[in-house]
């Protein structure tokens, strides 16, 4: 990486070039959005390859979870960007006669994102739609920790999209300390909750907003299902949601599942079963499961099973393999809740079953706990669904499946409370990116008189009228036909 | 002496065991409070002692520290758990009380600001009081509206589903406020708070004491005080507050506190509004009516609380030719509004207090600036009034244009080309408002489209701050966040997104083993291509 100087340099050619207002124009947002589905189709395998040798993701995976959502996130944008950009008119109060105003949006300047390893492409272009779809100049820090992806990235973005406004920068934390101190419009960041507090830190010297897409501990709530095929469904999405989606290295991964204890064995059998049929007898030949990202991580996720209490609760799996990073899926039925594994983040192949007496205790349980990302509840109780969306705070709550939620473009995807800041996603990401200058606009034609000073009581009358939509009251007040209020006059 | 003290830190005590929202020890906060209006909790052999207790009352003053604060907060995140706060009933209740209160003390508050700033009665009564009670009956009638879960489509790969955007409150949240608009820009944000459904607490500014007394009495009496609560105090009590856990904190004031306080939200993750102010810049081109022009900036800078107005005309360009038609006309319209002694006009609220008339003074006697005035800059330390006052080119590095001036003085810069004002907006920090007088089309355009600020306002100004559609907010150095009407409402509560699911609908595509079919359905289900899902699952797909 280059030296600061270098590095300002950069950037300052980036901000001089915003300044020219080229990447406000349409034009150049569709042809950057288009460069980019070019990217992404051209590279299709490369990006396959990269995947692979960051993550192991098989490339189903790989395509549904990460060129698949970005494809759609790209044609969503390109689709709706005319409509998104265009300015919406307000009502105006009756003193302002003749006016207009409107909202109109505009980008903020130079942005940075910051992103994560777990999907290294997802999650460091699907902000960048939003970015350059609203008109910004950016630079894109991809994770060190998938350095196939960042390679990757580094060396197609320039040749797919404006290099003068948008740039890749690698590195690790180094790179990332220097980028922090420079003055941003904006800094989007995908990550944990600890570097979360970081970003946010840096980012109040120079006044700049933040979104944070950070993790937490999602909850499943799994109301014991009274169809055997429902249960049948149910179990399999959560394995999905759990193994089958990087390995549960996800941050809307179900983290720990919550059941009636009268429920549990039927359930740990159906798991069992079901992991065996998506997996196999063998896991670790199965090429359907991606590995740990790294050693750290790896032995990160080792230390939490070696917890004496927590490894007597495994009820299935628990086999590692160091060399090849693989971590077999593993269900543990009530570990201890003071345990590291019930208390941080596990980002991995493991799954707590914690039982309760009564599924409706679900609520407690998870309200005693940091608010998390996605909260899911398996359950066709139309009560039990109110409860969970009115009782527990969450970013999403998401009924009957999971993950899902992050295909659909309608909805906001991000935290709350420790699980992030900000939103994203479809018109969001144009709006987390964007910022809506309001335009009040007057014709020099009318002006009523009682707006300016000196002061007496008339026009205190008018104005109380005129601000409150009284056009009649204006009137009767003007042919002095409504008489003062209450005068008192401390003048 | 000493027995005196344990009886009164024992009434103290007492006072601090109450229910949260009884800050009757707020009362001590007040500056220049010798005469002490005392609460009632104190015993009043207390009054002829007042000069020897006065360090015990200093005692006092630090008893709202972060123990005390953390309490605070545990209570009233207990009383948001209860799930009272959430419902729409209490939501309205609490709205209809704030305009009940609102309505039935006028004169106190109109007095308050009176006290605190020489208001006068109709900036008070139209700046404040109204602007206050617009928002509360928006809120009023919007609020069921607002409240309503918003539903939205969801695509094909997830049929059938169904999914909705729900709004819920973030729960206890700080509001810290302001001294130029005590009354407006403390309350205004916490209407957008209990209209969301949040617990909150309001530090109203230790630079207006009238109107935080009065806001502190108020809303004890008028509103749930065990889930809305004012806490009165200045450095100190504000510190004790930025310690806790906030689920939001909503700011008005400068930079400097403002980073302050984003520091001080970064440890928890706190999610910050910050409505600080910055140089508003006002273009005038050379084709406006320039009487009308010229009363509407008066009415945004020194009929709006004197230039004391984040959102007040800061500094003028014009262009060189049009500059001494235009000081003219200033000179004149002033002379109407104000009359020909700047001092006798009661019409102009006054300084806020003698830091800020120093400073403003220090601001025109520098060396490079003082001789650039040409109007005004008569002072009156005792009044803490300062003529209005206009500079005429005063050098770009000076102090006058270098900080927000928020006080009566007006320097005015000229260009060759009006356009040319674009360029030098642009190389400061980005400001809260900028302000354009033309009438020519395309000036209008460019200057929307070339200048970036929190809002704009073209011919007039200040105005566009009673627009209820409009959002209120800065962006860079002039803030974050946005608020009024239904922005307040978003401002105070997360969107929570909800997604239905049945169990029905299933495919094996989704999940493990993964094999090249998968692949190509997934492919054409993500682009939506209906006769590519059904080649795939034929198997008849191409690629």
């Amino acid at each position: 990486m280059e030296t600061i100087s270098d590095l300002e340099k950069q950037l300052g050619g980036m901000r001089e070039f915003y300044l020219k207002g080229k990447t406000k124009e349409a034009s150049w947002r569709i042809a950057q959005l288009k460069g980019l589905r070019n990217f992404l189709r051209e590279k299709e395998e490369d990006i396959f390859e990269a995947l692979k040798k960051d993550l192991r993701k098989h490339p189903v995976e790989a395509y549904r979870d990460e060129l698949g959502i970005l494809i759609k996130s790209l044609n969503l944008a390109l689709n709706d960007l005319k409509k998104w950009m265009s300015s919406k008119t307000a009502k105006l109060p009756i003193i302002a006669l003749l006016s207009s105003a409107e909202i109109i949006p505009e980008p903020l300047g130079l942005v940075l994102i910051i992103s994560s390893w777990n999907f290294p492409l997802g999650l460091s272009l699907d902000p960048l739609i939003g970015a350059i779809a609203a008109g910004n100049a950016v630079v894109l820090k991809p994770s060190e920790l998938a350095p196939a992806c960042a390679a990757l990235l580094a060396a197609n973005i320039p040749n797919y999209l404006d290099s003068k406004a948008v740039k890749v920068i690698q590195g690790g934390p180094a790179v990332g300390e220097q980028l922090l101190q420079q003055k941003w419009d904006k800094i989007f960041f995908t990550g944990s909750t600890r570097v979360g507090r970081i970003i946010m830190l840096a980012a109040t010297k120079h006044l700049t907003p933040v979104t944070l897409e950070l993790g937490g501990k999602c909850p499943l709530v799994l109301d014991s299902l009274s169809w055997s095929l429902d249960k049948e469904v149910a179990v399999n999405r959560i394995l999905f949601a759990k193994f089958g989606c990087c390995a549960g290295q996800a941050c809307i991964a179900i983290d720990y599942l919550l059941a009636e204890k009268q429920f549990s064995s039927t359930l740990v059998n159906l798991l069992k079963a079901m992991v065996k049929k998506m997996f196999g007898e063998n896991p670790k030949e199965s090429c359907s499961i991606s590995r740990i990202v790294n050693k750290d991580n790896f032995l990160r996720l080792k230390k939490l099973l070696d917890d004496p209490l927590v490894k007597a609760s495994i009820v299935h799996g628990g086999q590692m393999d160091e060399d090849n990073l693989f971590i077999e899926p593993t269900i543990l039925l009530d570990p201890p809740l003071e345990s590291e594994l019930m208390t941080e983040e596990i980002f991995g192949p493991l799954l707590p079953i914690i039982t309760l007496e009564k599924i409706e205790d679900s609520i407690d349980f998870i309200n005693s706990r940091p608010k998390p990302l996605a909260l899911y509840a398996f359950t066709k109780n139309k009560t039990l669904q109110r409860r969970m969306i009115t009782e527990t705070s969450s970013g999403s709550v998401i009924f009957n499946d999971a993950i899902i939620q992050f295909a659909v473009d309608t909805l906001p995807f991000g935290g709350i409370g420790e699980s992030g800041i900000g939103k994203y996603h479809g018109k969001f990401s144009f709006d987390t990116f964007s910022h809506y200058k309001s335009v009040a606009r007057r014709s020099f034609l009318t002006d009523f008189w009682f707006r300016f000073p000196p002061w007496n009581n008339s026009k205190l009358l008018l104005l109380d009228s005129a601000y409150n939509y009284d056009y009649f009251g204006v009137v009767l007040v003007i042919l002095g036909l409504k008489r003062s209020r209450k005068g008192f006059n401390i003048n | 002496m000493a027995t005196l003290s344990v009886v009164m830190l024992s009434n103290w005590s007492n006072c601090c065991n109450r229910p949260s929202g009884d800050y009757k020890f707020r009362q001590a906060y007040r500056r220049n409070n010798l005469h002490l209006r005392q609460s009632s909790h104190l015993s009043s052999s207390f009054h002829c002692l007042c000069a020897t207790t006065l360090p015990v009352l200093e005692e006092q003053k630090r008893t709202f520290d972060a123990e005390r604060a953390a309490s605070l907060v545990k209570d009233l995140r207990n009383n948001f758990r209860s799930g009272r706060t959430k419902s729409y009933e209490w939501r309205v209740a609490q709205l209809q009380s704030i305009l009940r209160m609102i309505d039935e003390n006028e004169k106190m508050i109109i007095e308050a600001l009176y006290e605190d700033l020489g208001k006068p009665e109709l900036e008070s009564f139209t700046a404040e009081i109204t602007m206050l009670k617009s928002s509360s009956k928006e809120a009023l009638e919007q609020l069921k509206r607002w409240m309503t879960p918003e539903k939205v489509k969801t695509s094909i790969s997830l049929y059938p589903s169904s999914a909705e955007i729900v709004s819920e409150p973030l729960g206890v949240v700080l509001v810290i406020s302001t001294w130029n608009f005590p009354f407006l820009l403390s309350l205004d944000p916490v209407i957008g708070a209990v209209a969301a459904g949040n617990a909150v607490v309001l530090k109203p500014s230790e630079l207006a004491p009238a109107t935080s007394s009065v806001l502190a009495k108020l809303l004890e009496k008028y509103v749930d005080r065990s889930a809305i609560t004012v806490v009165e105090g200045a450095v100190a009590e504000t510190s004790a507050l930025l310690e806790q856990k906030w689920d939001k904190i909503f700011f008005t004031g400068g930079g400097r506190v403002g980073r302050i306080v984003l520091t001080a939200a970064a440890k928890h993750l706190t999610p910050v509004v910050l409505e600080l102010g910055g140089k508003c810049p006002a273009v005038v081109d050379s084709n406006v009516n320039i009487e009308v022009a010229v009363r509407r900036i008066i009415a945004g800078k020194w009929a709006c609380n004197n230039g004391q107005a984040c959102i007040g005309v800061d500094y003028i360009i014009t262009t060189k030719d049009f500059a001494p038609k235009l000081i003219d006309a200033l000179r004149n319209g002033l002379e109407e509004f104000f009359g020909k002694d700047p001092f006798e006009s009661k019409d102009r609220s006054r300084i806020v207090n003698s830091f800020h008339f120093k400073r403003l003074v220090g601001l025109m006697d520098e060396d490079k600036v003082s001789d650039k005035i040409v109007l005004g800059a008569q002072r009156d330390e005792s009044q803490l009034q300062i003529a209005p006052t206009i500079l005429l080119n005063v050098p770009e590095d000076s102090l006058i244009m270098q900080e927000e001036i928020f006080g009566p003085l007006l320097p005015i810069l000229t260009v060759d080309n009006v356009e040319d004002s674009f360029e030098m907006i642009n190389e400061k920090s980005k400001p809260l408002v900028a302000y354009l007088f033309s009438d020519d089309e395309q000036l209008k355009k460019k200057f929307v489209q070339n200048v970036s600020s929190g809002g704009m306002a073209i011919n007039d100004t200040v105005i566009q701050v009673s627009v209820s559609g409009l959002p209120f907010g800065g962006v860079g150095e002039s803030g974050m966040g946005l608020y009024h009407g239904k922005f307040s409402f978003e401002t105070f509560s997360h969107k929570k997104a909800v997604l239905y699911r049945s169990f029905a609908g299933d495919s094996s595509l989704r999940y493990p083993p993964y094999t090249p079919e998968k692949q190509k359905l997934f492919k054409a289900v993500i682009s939506g291509n209906i006769f590519g899902i059904i080649l795939a699952l034929l198997g008849w797909s191409r690629d």
